[in-house]
């Protein structure tokens, strides 16, 4: 299983949905999209982890690096998650503190301010 | 055997020893043998993404300060489950070599998104999963050991697949 993404725009939000697995093998390429995003000014990131199966700590430094360079711009980052097996890993790890998280792109869009 | 005798299905599988190179794409493999041993040995399902993750974490942990400070070293990862199932995944850093800063979880929310992720964070997702957990130098005292262990499924004899 290798990790897709797919980038869409919702207003002044970009939703980025990733899809696989987020692990040492893959973050690369999503660090690499996020950085790209930011430096063509998408300052507020939705990152959708519904259709993420796997999650590490690699992963996880990757969405804190994101959330660092959003933020260098007064951006956000928010992120899609409602499954339990990835929310531990938040959780675990003290991240649901850093992380705005919600159970849709809707709900996410919403939210943003 | 005498005829009619059959190996039951429930049996300990013999232990299984491998070495990776370091490299991202042998962490997956891994992950993918210790989740296979670890059902074959009668962990509860429920327990296998832990087991993925951790055993994950341990391994890219390894392979991370491998690239950095021995590229030529192959990383163990030793699976058992005779009473338990325990994994101990040894690399061949000397111990100390690993950069400050990360080893705690206020490491990950301080990371500052530039440069490697530390092989660090590993640790305090481990630490966080994992509720049997040891490390410590290896036996022949060349680098360090992740060794973590779980409770087998009570066996009921029953195929576990």
């Amino acid at each position: 299983v290798d990790l897709s993404l797919s980038t869409r725009t919702e207003g002044d939000r970009t939703v980025v949905a990733v899809g696989g697995e987020i692990d040492v093998y893959t973050a690369p390429k999503l660090r690499e999209q996020l950085i790209d995003l930011v430096s063509h000014g998408n300052y507020h990131l939705i990152v959708d982890m519904e259709g993420v199966e796997f999650l590490d700590s690699t992963g996880l430094g990757v969405l804190v690096g994101g959330l660092k360079r959003v933020r260098a711009h007064e951006g956000s980052l928010r992120l899609v998650c409602t499954q339990e097996r990835i929310l531990k890993i938040f959780r675990i790890t003290g991240l649901t503190k850093v992380f705005p998280i919600h159970s849709s792109v809707d709900e996410a869009i919403a939210a943003s301010d | 055997l005498t005829a009619g005798e059959t190996v039951p299905r429930s049996s300990t599988p013999p232990p299984v020893r491998l070495q990776i190179s370091p490299t991202a794409a042998q962490v997956r493999t891994a992950r993918l043998i210790a989740a296979a041993v670890a059902r074959r040995s009668g962990v509860a399902d429920g327990q296998l993404d832990e087991i993925r993750l951790a055993v994950g974490e341990a391994c890219s942990r390894a392979v991370r300060l491998h690239r950095e400070y021995a590229p030529t070293e192959l990383v163990t990862v030793l699976l058992d489950g005779a009473g338990d199932f325990s994994v101990r995944v040894r690399d061949a850093v000397p111990a100390g070599s690993e950069a400050d800063g990360g080893d705690s979880l206020d490491g990950i929310a301080a990371f500052d998104g530039d440069g490697a992720v530390p092989a660090a964070f590993s640790l305090a997702v481990i630490g966080g999963l994992v509720d049997d957990l040891e490390i410590g130098p290896t036996p022949a005292g060349s680098g360090t050991e992740v060794r973590m262990r779980w409770p087998l499924a009570a066996r009921s004899g029953l195929p576990t697949t």
